[in-house]
């Protein structure tokens, strides 16, 4: 058969089938809101921060679609331009993370020594950190903009996405394969990089997409805060934040919009995830 | 290992990890970037004067180690320095707004407990379409962002219905109306948590239903329901507790949304103001204070494990 020609059985296992319609749903809405987010500038209806003061919490019309937020400006297209802000955000968050963290736990697992004892005192110190807190502590010192608390996320996230990719080459090293390869002469780094280190890659990044929800909520909160994102800036939490005091005076639908994508779009992100993680496990639920 | 021995160690090693975090804390002041003085002041202009009266005031010429141990020194005596903000000390600060996050956490606390572990046992036992409905609904429970249920519990039962008051934490009107006051703000600050312990619930006593000593319970003509409680629950108590920490965490950091969000004045709206208006010794303080109770629940965790489940010796759980 076919199998024995697979490499790397993880990766040919995430695009195995049997697909629940929960998982096609998802998988479907990350595509929608990833194209979305490309295409922006071209699709908005309106640009995103044209004010119409006149028009301001208008109901939902031909012209907005979603209706126009209390400064006047098209809810719709502030939403397709602000999943450039939203997605971007937590994508550095898990690039860097993963990454750094990755690197960190392959190593720890696969030398030991100080290093990996170092890695376990730090990761108590992070835990004990939690994200958002670590976020609005870098925000608060450095002032607007992505980077402080995308920077503080990657840190905060840094121990979990370490501590798994250590635990699996812990596992991995004991296998025979590994013997094998060292017997036939090659060196340790290249046994790690070129064979660990694709074997474990599955896990890791089933896990990420696990992690962009989680950075996507943390993000989102943080610039519903009014911190992080700059105020002109279409953003999903933002526009939470600048809806809150239209809710109060009972115009919820520039609010309740950027709400239901930020759910969607977490929920999909982590059925995916979650799912990739099952099938790469070998898991059925 | 014994158990005084183990206490201590774990006290020794949480006071070090207290000592890191407490440092992390006070060192990403000092590398704020710009003068320390103006940073304080919170980018306001001041005469010559009044800066040199801020460096004093606030030993800023002395090297960073000295201002270190004076700030860790002041804080073990139960001062955290004073608001720039509110020009008052931060413990009389914090002291007069934690009432109202503590009644918070803690309605929020019980319907985490009650509604987290009683789905969960209600997903693992009854199986079929009550599980698939619970698997679904907890799902979006784990995706809504806890300012995202506070802004669509306000909009709809709040303003739409007028059910439950919009803002506010109505302190001053007594007991009743602050618990009507924080009822949406807690069912918010509980929804992912509830879908998490639910989750981690429903795997543990799926994981103890399989197992060899629930089908010999059975055989032995146990009645169903005290297989359930004696030998599937309480088996799965263990796994359910380990994530204590992480809900009590999750709950003092996520008030810090849901009280900006419906305008209760505890110590998360208290983080909101002071981190947007740079009032740093207020946010050091939460945020120090948030940390040590998060390794306080866990040191007790990690000491109630081996009470919970024999089987577990101490310190033998993988941390986390």
């Amino acid at each position: 058969m076919t199998m024995t020609l697979v490499r790397r059985p993880g990766l040919a296992r995430l695009r195995a089938t049997d697909r629940g319609p929960l998982y096609l749903a998802s998988a479907g809405f990350v595509g929608l809101v990833v194209a979305v987010a490309l295409l922006a500038p071209w699709i908005a209806p309106h640009d995103p921060n044209t004010v119409e003061l006149g028009n301001a919490l208008a109901a939902p019309s031909g012209d907005h679609l979603l209706g126009v937020d209390a400064a006047g400006r098209d809810t719709l297209s502030r939403l397709v331009v602000g999943a450039r802000t939203s997605l971007l955000g937590p994508l550095g968050v898990v690039v860097f993370s993963t990454l750094a963290g990755g690197a960190v736990g392959v190593v720890a697992g696969w030398r030991g020594g100080w290093l990996d004892s170092l890695l376990s005192r730090t990761t108590e110190l992070t835990l004990a950190f939690p994200g958002l807190l670590l976020a609005i502590l870098f925000t608060s010192v450095y002032g607007e903009g992505l980077l402080a608390p995308v920077v503080a996320l990657s840190i905060a996230y840094l121990p979990y996405v370490a501590r798994l990719a250590r635990s699996l080459v812990l596992a991995e090293r004991e296998r025979p394969y590994v013997a094998a390869y060292r017997v036939q002469g090659h060196s340790g780094t290249d046994v790690c990089l070129r064979h660990v280190v694709p074997n474990i890659a599955p896990v890791v990044l089933a896990q990420c997409t696990v992690n962009f929800g989680y950075a996507l909520i943390d993000l989102a909160g943080l610039s519903f805060l009014g911190l992080g994102v700059p105020a002109l800036t279409p953003d999903w939490g933002r526009m939470v934040f600048d809806g809150k005091s239209a809710i109060q005076s009972g115009y919820p639908l520039s609010a309740i919009v950027p709400c239901l994508v930020i759910i969607l779009t977490v929920v999909a992100f982590n059925v995916v995830g979650e799912h990739w993680a099952d099938k790469v496990a070998g898991r059925n639920r | 290992m014994n158990f005084v021995r183990f206490a201590v160690r774990r006290l020794l090693e949480m006071a070090a990890t207290l000592l890191g975090a407490s440092f992390v804390v006070f060192g990403a002041m000092y590398l704020a970037p710009g003068n320390p003085a103006s940073f304080l002041l919170g980018g306001r202009s001041a005469s010559p004067a009044a800066l040199a009266a801020i460096d004093r005031q606030y030993h800023l010429n002395d090297p960073f180690i000295e201002q270190y141990a004076r700030w860790l020194g002041n804080i073990l005596h139960g001062d955290f320095g004073r608001s720039i903000e509110y020009r008052t000390d931060v413990s009389h600060l914090l002291s007069s707004r934690l009432p109202t996050t503590l009644l918070l956490v803690g309605m929020a606390l019980v319907v985490v407990v009650l509604l987290g572990l009683a789905l969960g046992w209600a997903g693992a036992v009854r199986g079929g379409a009550t599980d698939s409905a619970i698997l679904v609904g907890t799902t979006f429970a784990i995706g809504t962002p806890a300012f995202v249920a506070a802004i669509l519990l306000q909009g709809f039962l709040a303003v739409e219905l007028g059910w439950f008051p919009s803002s506010g934490s109505g302190s001053g009107d007594g007991i009743a109306a602050m618990l009507w006051h924080l009822t949406l703000p807690a069912i918010a600050l509980a929804l992912y948590l509830v879908g998490m312990l639910a989750r981690v619930t429903r795997s543990a006593m799926l994981e103890q239903l399989t197992s060899e000593h629930v089908a010999v319970a059975r055989s032995r003509g146990i009645p169903e329901r005290h297989v359930i409680s004696r030998h599937v629950f309480r088996n799965a108590l263990g796994a359910v507790l380990t994530t204590a920490g992480l809900i009590v965490s999750s709950l003092l950091v996520c008030t810090v949304l849901v009280e900006t969000a419906f305008s209760v004045g505890g110590v998360g709206q208290l983080l909101e103001l002071s981190s947007t208006t740079k009032d740093f010794p207020v946010v050091q303080a939460i945020s120090l204070i948030i940390v040590a109770l998060f390794m306080t629940v866990n040191l007790i965790i990690d000491l109630l494990l081996p009470v919970v489940d024999p089987r577990i010796t101490l310190g033998t759980r993988a941390t986390g």
